[in-house]
């Protein structure tokens, strides 16, 4: 009976661990997560979901470090996201009145060197 | 007025207060799939054994109109009753009064029959059917759901405290069933959450169904938060009985002995375990193979299945399992199952349950999500957790014990009373095609077929160190056994440690990594 059981099972997939490669089942949770990318510091995105409310500047526009790119509404707040660098605003990738989730890239920098 | 006059009035009384929130909303808690808060409770205890109090409490608030409003034993009943013929203490919210919610009296209500339970060393079970924090009754919700919660943490480790969601269950609500030892949940009726999916539309504009957000499903299988899923209700109340024929009453008394039973002949023992450490099989077999009546009650079944724990009784008597699940991400530890093992470690502590922990793990869950999930603080816990229970602690290695996985499982490092090893065990720093590739790198780089030659030393490596005997040479393994030996060798363990004694240094408490 223990033979049968095994043997009706589903499918199996495999992971390594220490080389070794591991015959076995997976979860939902494993299957569901995210890869790592690695951040990139010349775009900037939204650590929490929200809707946009204005924009400050145009795409081409050189901007000062600390500068005051657009301001988004969450959590009824007033998130303003600022120029991490000198930069010429690249890629403005939302508008105004927008929704977006987490992680979404609102503008992409390019640095001034 | 003469007493029989007087008697009719209190029925009549009683009649009233019973009907709870009245035909309509009865009738709408019925058509949800539910049953009301008195069905629940009695097909919960043994019959004709539960006795209410508090029927006639009222609320006192005055706020917004509220001093017009009657809400029959303020959205809450509370008694005692029995359950197997041993006593419980229960309550029950009743969605049908102003949809359960939690004012102050119904708050006193419950803290009154948690204080029973604790002062009366019975167990708690809580049904949780509520919209939440009654708005009229304000700051007083608050204070209501605070004691409740400060009621959960005394009493926590004393007597077993059960939650039962069925129905919303929100915001601060939660906490009560997150600081209780077992959550059972129904598929379609328990929703738990801290912010729900309105409050997310419109601050964060996600939009979830509650279902999705937080139903049984979710607290089973992705959070953890619930231990036990039942398809209706009337199963979860099945489940909750069985629970409570293996856990003792309270944390001083030993839980009864039942007939010894021999574990069912279909489960061989010496025929579940593939010899190669790469193949998978269902643990839960050995353990049907080790317990009497091959019965075996797992906890939290659908979370973290990369490691199983639950109840099972050997010679009569009730053990925690605690086993690696080759079957379930080649049965690896990581944030999840260490989170699962090391409060289910202590559950059994708390309540004098020994443990068998058996072993076959290549070691921890390797990632990026993983380490930034924290699984250092987490896989601490298991260490933690092991070190400092003195309950009979008997480890089985069935097969591989890898590196820091080995360490973590509960072995003489860490004070098992007791362990052994099955012949085919490989109890090693890591899997041997990891070692050799480290230990013998220059050679097999060297090599003119560096291919042939890293088989080479796998395979060296394998016979001198993938076995059990070079632990058991240095007394880190108590005795390597055939696998026909175990459940006799574990009831001797269990006997000559029942009366195990342990004495750390003083101290106030540890500070576990929470």
């Amino acid at each position: 009976m223990v033979k049968k059981e095994s043997k009706n099972k589903v499918r199996f997939n495999s992971i390594f661990i220490d080389e070794t490669k591991y015959k076995t089942q997976l979860t939902r949770k494993y299957k569901m997560r995210k890869t790592w990318e690695k951040p990139d510091d010349n775009k900037l995105s939204a650590y929490i979901p929200g809707l946009l409310k204005q924009i400050f500047v145009k795409e081409g526009q050189k901007v000062k470090k600390g500068e005051k790119l657009m301001v988004f509404e969450a959590m009824k707040m007033n998130n303003r996201v600022h120029a991490n660098k000198d930069a010429i605003v690249k890629t403005i990738f939302v508008k105004t009145g927008e929704t977006f989730p987490k992680g979404t890239i609102l503008v992409e920098l390019e640095p001034i060197v | 007025m003469p007493l029989k006059r007087k008697i009719k009035e209190l029925q009549k009384k009683r009649e009233q207060v019973i009907s709870g929130g009245g035909e309509k909303a009865i009738e709408k808690q019925i058509a949800m799939g539910k049953l009301t808060a008195r069905e629940r409770i009695l097909s919960l205890v043994d019959k004709n054994s539960f006795s209410e109090y508090d029927l006639f409490v009222e609320h006192e608030a005055r706020d917004f109109n509220m001093d017009k409003k009657i809400l029959h034993g303020d959205g809450v009943i509370i008694g005692t009753g029995t359950i197997h013929k041993k006593p419980v203490a229960i309550f029950a919210q009743d969605f049908t009064v102003a949809g359960g919610s939690l004012g102050l009296m119904h708050s006193r209500k419950i803290t009154k029959i948690m204080d029973y339970a604790l002062k009366m060393r019975m167990p708690l079970i809580g049904i949780n059917d509520s919209g939440g924090a009654r708005i009229q009754e304000g700051v007083n919700s608050l204070a209501g759901y605070g004691e409740i919660f400060f009621r959960n943490t005394l009493s926590s480790g004393v007597i077993p405290q059960i939650s039962v969601i069925l129905g919303p269950c929100a915001g601060g609500a939660v906490y009560s069933p997150a600081l209780t030892d077992f959550v059972f949940v129904v598929d379609k009726i328990s929703k738990m959450f801290i912010t729900g999916p309105e409050v997310i539309k419109t601050v964060l504009g996600e939009e979830i169904s509650m279902e999705d957000l937080g139903g049984a499903r979710v607290h089973s299988e992705i959070t953890g938060n619930a231990h036990f899923f039942a398809k209706s209700e009337k199963d979860s109340f099945a489940q909750i009985k069985e629970l409570l024929s293996f856990i003792p009453w309270n944390n001083s008394v030993e839980h009864e002995s039942t007939r010894v039973r021999d574990p069912k002949r279909e489960f061989k023992i010496d025929q579940i375990v593939p010899d190669d450490p790469k193949i998978p099989y269902d643990v839960i077999n050995v353990i049907k193979s080790i317990v009497d009546d091959s019965n075996f009650f797992e906890v939290q079944k659908n979370w973290a299945a990369n490691l199983v724990i639950g109840f099972g009784r050997i010679d009569g008597k009730t053990v925690g399992f605690v086993c690696n699940q080759p079957l379930v991400l080649a049965g690896v530890l990581d944030v999840d199952s260490s989170d699962k093992a090391a409060r289910f470690i202590r559950y059994c502590d708390a309540f004098n349950i020994p443990i068998v922990t058996l072993v076959d793990l290549p070691g921890y869950l390797p990632g990026v999500d993983q380490e930034h999930a924290g699984v250092i603080r987490h896989g601490a816990k298991v260490l933690y957790a092991y070190s400092e229970a003195t309950v009979p602690k008997i480890t089985l290695i069935l097969r591989k014990a890898y590196g820091g996985g080995y360490i973590a499982m509960s072995s003489r490092h860490i004070r098992a009373d007791f362990v052994f090893a099955w012949p085919g065990a490989e109890i090693a720093v890591m899997g041997p095609e990891g070692a050799a590739n480290i230990i013998f790198r220059r050679e097999i780089k060297e090599a003119a077929d560096p291919e042939k030659m890293r088989k080479q030393k796998v395979r060296e490596y394998k016979t001198k160190f993938s076995n059990p005997y070079v632990a058991a040479s240095k007394g880190y393994i108590d005795a390597v056994i055939e696998p026909k030996e175990t459940r006799n060798l574990i009831i001797h363990a269990l006997k000559v440690s029942q009366h195990k004694s342990m004495a750390g240094p003083k101290k106030k408490h540890g500070i576990p990594p929470f």
